[in-house]
């Protein structure tokens, strides 16, 4: 095993990790905060991703101006998915909500998929290249998309923490009955929540973009990924969402170098299992 | 009793549906049969059990793939392969239940690992010689009907009659489940587990038995599938759909009653032969999407949505309540 692919393996790793931070970030603030297992993070993705498409295929424009589409679009669509589906279904069983959302996910994926078919598509970055890391390589744009990341989840975390509204929504997480008895609007903060999440797929889906195979089907590979660094996370821990993504991509990375004739999905199923079995309150989280 | 005098009669005004129908409407009715056999077997566990299960691909994948490997490799026929791929599909559901059980998991973490389980068991036969990998395996084909072996030409009235007894003995063993201590113990679990533990009902041992039979049942769907398509492969047999084609025709149905998951696979059986029907020749307005796929899940989403928003015990669920009121 020479020490190079190791090396590439761990800095690919933690690129791809942040990148799965990012998307993680926004599952877990719904996880944590509305205790919805929203199986239609991965789908918000891939629309975001298609909207990327759309905007640089049309335009010609730089795919990280899609952002200021992307990211609006898809906090209202977040928004409107909560407020006018998914609070009606608020306190029903849990199954109901995983169900709504699974169901939003079949109805955004196959919206694609009828609307732009199942060949894959591709987003060109301007002025992509390799950077030499610690004699690694990396592209540009997986640069940006993991530096994004370390912005987004600070100023996830400062927003939780500092602004009223952050409060409120922490408060909801905390106990939805003493918050709504100290005033907070509580279906609100719900859609806002939803809405905050989604839009943190939409800006992951348009920073993936450049090095991603564009397809209907994408978001579901994100999905799942998602639900294992948010459970090693704990739920609700934006910081926890990010080291998470690392070392999921981390382990992801180097199993394919350690076990080349498996996929490297595998280990991290693996992984969450155990992390499910063993501490299921994440990583980070104190038990009880 | 009544519901099983109700089953018979069905069954055999059903039987010679077979012979009446066009080859495409034989298709659909085996395919309604196949997501009914599928539901029948996750509402066992996730609706009488109350074990919320987002993996049964699990079981309809080792079910079909124990019985075309016995019968690819060693030439077992199906039905000793049905056999034996619901006793391994038992085996394995009793053992990853026991492990998410014996670890205390519960609603959405019991549902992800149920999916991170047949998930690994996809990424796996993928990946393993053992199994031929992503190519995975066609059934070879014999000519003429072969009852001994489960195979008859396309279009052959058998393959209807085979669904329909295999969906019949699935309702007759939901039926005699409920009935029985273990059905009764689980559902008492369900509804109130301390409760049920603490006038001495060995609760895990109910609910592993629940575990196995749903699985069981569901690998007998996985048997059928291949002997009627010919052909599985790791995304087939293993697959987030295929748990989805599990859980949506019980929720429409109704989850938690015998009958609900037979009425959801004849509501949602047909519906994406309507689709494709439509799509192919499509009216004007919808020309642009002429030849293109996707439609029939929309539909199946928006019906989902709606049912468990507007009718949450489901169409049976709801139609029995109804019932039930106006009698009384």
């Amino acid at each position: 095993m020479s020490g190079v692919v190791v090396t590439q393996a761990v800095i690919t790793g933690i690129l791809t990790g942040g990148v799965y931070g990012l998307v993680a970030m926004g599952l877990t603030l719904i996880f944590g905060v509305l205790d919805i297992v929203n199986f239609a993070h991965g789908a918000f993705l891939a629309l975001a991703l298609f909207l990327t498409y759309g905007v640089v295929r049309t335009t010609g424009a730089h795919p990280y101006l899609a952002l200021l589409i992307a990211v609006p679009v898809m906090f209202g669509l977040g928004w409107l998915v909560q407020f006018t589906v998914l609070n009606r279904a608020m306190g029903k069983p849990l199954a109901n909500q995983l169900l709504i959302t699974l169901a939003v996910s079949l109805l955004i994926e196959n919206g694609l998929l009828l609307f732009f078919g199942a060949d894959p598509r591709s987003v060109r970055f301007p002025g992509e290249h390799g950077i030499g890391v610690f004699g690694a390589v990396a592209s540009l744009s997986r640069v940006l998309a993991f530096a994004a990341a370390l912005v987004l989840a600070a100023g996830l975390y400062l927003f939780l923490r500092r602004t009223r509204v952050g409060t409120a929504i922490r408060a909801v997480a905390a106990n939805r009955q003493g918050a709504e008895l100290v005033g907070v609007d509580v279906r609100h903060i719900y859609a806002l929540t939803f809405a905050i999440g989604t839009a943190c797929a939409g800006a992951a889906g348009t920073l993936v973009a450049p090095f991603t195979t564009i397809e209907p089907t994408t978001g579901s590979l994100f999905t799942i990924i998602a639900f294992v660094v948010v459970v090693l996370g704990g739920l609700g821990n934006v910081l926890g969402a990010l080291a998470g993504g690392v070392l999921i991509g981390l382990t992801e990375q180097l199993g394919g170098v350690f076990v080349p004739s498996q996929s490297s999905l595998l280990i991290v199923f693996a992984v969450f299992l155990l992390v499910l079995f063993l501490r299921p309150q994440g990583l980070f989280g104190r038990t009880g | 009793m009544r519901n099983l005098a109700v089953l018979g009669v069905l069954v055999v005004v059903l039987a010679p549906l077979a012979l009446v129908l066009p080859p495409a409407q034989q298709a659909v009715a085996v395919r309604v049969l196949i997501f009914a056999l599928m539901a029948i077997g996750w509402n066992v566990m996730s609706g009488f059990g109350g074990m919320f299960s987002f993996g049964h691909a699990a079981y309809f994948g080792i079910g079909a793939y124990t019985s075309v490997w016995l019968l690819v490799k060693h030439n077992v026929s199906p039905w000793l392969g049905m056999l034996a791929g619901a006793a391994l599909a038992a085996a394995f559901g009793t053992l990853t239940g026991f492990l998410a059980l014996r670890y205390r998991l519960r609603g959405a973490y019991f549902a992800l690992a149920t999916f991170a389980v047949a998930e690994m068991l996809r990424l796996l036969a993928t990946g393993s010689d053992l199994v031929n990998r992503a190519v995975g395996y066609n059934v070879p084909l014999l000519r003429g009907n072969s009852w001994s072996m489960l195979q008859f030409p396309a279009g052959s009235p058998n393959y209807f009659w085979v669904g329909l007894g295999l969906v019949a003995a699935a309702v007759a063993i939901s039926l005699l489940y409920l009935r029985s201590r273990a059905g009764r113990f689980t559902l008492a679990a369900r509804d109130d587990e301390v409760a049920a533990a603490s006038v001495g009902v060995p609760v895990l041992r109910y609910q592993l038995f629940t575990i196995a039979l749903s699985a069981a049942i569901t690998a007998v769907a996985g048997v059928f599938y291949v002997q009627y398509y010919l052909y599985v492969n790791p995304d087939l047999a293993f697959g987030a759909s295929v748990s989805i084609q599990a859980i949506l025709p019980a929720v429409i149905g109704g989850v938690g009653t015998v009958w609900g998951p037979v009425v959801g696979a004849v509501i949602l059986g047909p519906l994406s032969d309507v689709t494709a029907t439509l799509l192919r020749q499509p009216p004007e307005f919808l020309g642009f999407l002429a030849g293109r796929g996707g439609l029939d899940v929309m539909l199946y989403a928006i019906l989902l949505i709606v049912i468990v928003l507007a009718l949450p015990q489901g169409v049976y669920g709801a139609a029995a309540e109804r019932l039930r009121r106006w009698r009384s």
